[in-house]
């Protein structure tokens, strides 16, 4: 009963002070729009890397020469050969298929357009590995790829920077000063997790890129794709031996090369990025207490400023409990409308951010209710202090106040 | 023996008995009250007199049970005061006590009528008999068409007006006024004394009113003075 009219109260109070009330919850608007932006761009994060796992291939598997701890860039490094992929596909069990590459920053020339691109030279498996299938045009035959001729499929980023308008199909483009035939475009992917353009590329067949543009019989990085039900850990382990005989690493003397899960490196960085959005939420959360003291500071005015009505309640018959009451749910209902406020912010914020980011936007509604059940919180908190100094006031002391 | 009785006065309302009351401590102790005894029945309308200083308004306070006595006894209705507790005392303030301040004391930016539904709030009565009644309380103080106007917006008479309608609405036992007229020229302070005396005659309210000045006094049935805290023998206690 009396907590209804404390409820009214507590309107009127802050409807009268608007600018004030709009001052103090400004700490726990940011605080909780942070907490919410922080929680939704990393869920969206999570997701977007969970939707990646699946884009990226099931079940892939990536050799690349270079010590695993130090990554592919360090040190000098024995590049793979053909033959390695060979007897990849030869003698370990359980693959559906094995694709050599050799990769190249090259520039890209069609008319007037040129732009800057990786190439990738490839076999036929490369799309059976990644998965991808083709916009238009057709894969390379088999006698391209044994006399490494001048064809090319083009990732749709690269179609559209060189082809404005027009159609790629049978023209013929300049990669690498080397002129060559598109028969092919790829399905657009769009961004990876990490942002990079995964439809900015040229596949090529390998025996071209390493005849005529690299001039050499290196193998980059051989992927590898798993067949269902098979595990990856132990098809690691085969490979790895393998390569080791091939490369003579014998005893306990490093591996100079890499066999990585794709899938593992996904979900450790999806693991990563929950980390990580727990850490700044638990930062934005500090702010969100920031704000609290905003409110403590404000609600000690105010019962400074309050004194003498707080003497005239109690004369009136107000029992302390009724005071601490009033005051607590004001600062309560201050903090708890920053928080609904804060909500929509961040709510409204991040989906912009997660637009921008081409992020997928996720609202966590969990998140949504401890964010508001916290800012409430927070109220009761910092609100208490101020509270209990107005129910302790003495009634004459209270009233004789100027 | 119940003859005898018969003639008695009616049992007091309040009854102080022996009541000192000490500020302060060592140098700075102050006697407020020395020894005060004083009983004032139901339905009395009682002028407490006295220097400034000479203890009236502390009087008044523990009368009020807005404070206790340092020793000595007050009993309302017959109930020790000094055995109540903080929340006892209040719902004590809450459910037979108004009190009427020479500053008026209404909540500034309030409406007249929301200072007068104040008391009820707290006694748990529903919004629109609230309103109703704190209304009805303002017709009774002459303040018909002044509800919305809040204190600002009024004169110094018609906010003590307005601190009556709030002392009264709630149907208190005792209404205590201290300095009632004290901020108030003498034409306003007449029309407040009729409208309290009013209240004496017609409702049965039992008055306690401070005041300096004789005239006013006059309204009273009985006058207390007070002196360096205590009261002054003869007529009156
Ligand atoms: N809270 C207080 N602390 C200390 N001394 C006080 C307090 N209240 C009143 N006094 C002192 O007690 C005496 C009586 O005060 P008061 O009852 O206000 O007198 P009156 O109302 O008759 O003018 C005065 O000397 C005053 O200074
Ligand atoms: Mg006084």
């Amino acid at each position: 009963m009396f907590l209804t009219s404390a409820f009214q109260m507590a309107a009127r109070q802050i409807r009268r002070h608007g600018m004030r009330s709009a001052l103090t919850t400004l700490g726990v608007v940011i605080g909780t729009a942070a907490v919410i932006a922080m929680v939704t761009l990393g869920r969206g994060t999570t997701a977007r890397i969970s939707d990646e796992i699946g884009k990226i291939g099931r079940n892939l598997l990536f050799v690349a020469p270079g010590a695993p701890r130090h990554g592919a860039a360090h040190g000098r490094v024995t590049a793979f050969a053909l033959e390695d992929a060979r007897a990849i596909a030869r003698e370990v069990r359980g693959l559906v298929a094995v694709a050599p590459t050799a990769m190249a920053p090259v520039l890209a020339v069609y008319g007037n357009n040129n732009w800057r691109t990786m190439l990738s030279g490839v076999d036929h498996n490369f799309l059976v590995v990644r998965e991808w299938t083709l916009a238009t045009g057709r894969a390379f035959q088999a006698g391209e790829e044994r006399s490494g001729a001048a064809v090319c499929i083009l990732g749709d980023t690269v179609r559209g920077n060189l082809f404005v308008g027009e159609e790629p199909l049978g023209r013929s483009i300049r990669v690498a000063n080397v002129s060559c035939e598109v028969i092919g475009v790829l399905a657009s992917r769009g961004r990876s997790t990490m942002g990079e353009d995964q439809d900015d590329l040229v596949l090529m067949p390998l025996l071209a890129v390493q005849r005529r543009i690299a001039g050499n019989q290196d193998v980059g990085a051989i992927l590898v794709s798993a067949a269902d039900g098979e595990s990856t850990a132990r098809i690691q382990e085969d490979i790895t031996r393998l390569m080791r005989q091939r490369r003579h690493i014998t005893g306990d003397k490093e591996d100079d090369f890499a066999v990585r899960d794709l899938k593992e490196l996904a979900d450790l960085a999806a693991r990563t990025t929950g980390i990580l959005t727990t850490l700044l939420a638990a930062i934005a959360a500090v702010s969100l207490l920031v704000g609290g003291i905003g409110i403590m500071n404000i609600m000690l005015v105010s019962v400074t400023e309050r004194t003498r009505e707080i003497g005239i309640r109690l004369a009136i018959g107000a029992r302390a409990r009724e005071i601490l009451l009033q005051f607590l749910i004001e600062a309560v209902v201050l903090s708890a409308m920053g928080g609904v406020l804060g909500i929509g912010v961040g709510l409204g914020g991040s989906y912009l951010a997660a637009r921008a980011l081409e992020l997928p936007f996720v609202i966590d509604v969990p998140i949504v209710i401890i964010a508001f059940v916290f800012s409430a919180a927070v109220g009761v908190s910092f609100g208490f202090f101020p509270a209990r100094k107005a129910a302790r006031l003495d009634p004459i002391v209270a009233l004789r106040f100027e | 023996m119940i003859a005898v009785r018969a003639e008695l006065p009616a049992p007091p309302l309040v009854e102080l008995q022996g009541v000192d009351k000490v500020y302060g401590r060592g140098d700075a102790e102050v006697h407020a009250l020395r020894g005060v005894d004083l009983g004032i029945s139901a339905g009395e309308f009682v002028a407490i007199m006295g220097a400034s200083g000479s203890g009236k308004s502390t009087c008044m306070n523990i009368l009020g049970c807005l404070d206790v006595p340092t020793s000595g006894r007050y009993l309302f209705r017959g109930v020790d005061v000094a055995t109540l507790t903080h929340d006892q005392r209040a719902l004590l303030r809450r459910n037979f006590i108004g009190f009427v301040f020479q500053g008026y004391n209404l909540l500034p930016r309030t409406s007249a009528v929301e200072n007068v539904e104040l008391p009820l709030t707290y006694r748990g009565v529903e919004r629109a008999e609230r309103h109703r009644r704190a209304l009805a309380a303002l017709r009774d103080v002459g303040l018909e068409g002044r509800e919305l106007h809040t204190a600002a917006e009024l004169s110094g008479g018609q906010q003590q007006r307005v601190a009556i309608a709030r002392a009264i609405v709630s149907g208190p036992d005792l209404l205590l006024a201290d300095e009632p007229t004290g901020n108030l020229d003498t034409a306003r302070s007449l029309e407040l004394m009729r409208l309290i005396t009013t209240l004496n005659q017609e409702r049965g309210l039992t008055v306690i009113m401070v005041t300096h000045e004789n005239d006013i006094a006059a309204f009273a049935s009985r006058v207390i003075r007070f002196r360096d805290g205590a009261v002054v023998p003869g007529k009156g206690a």
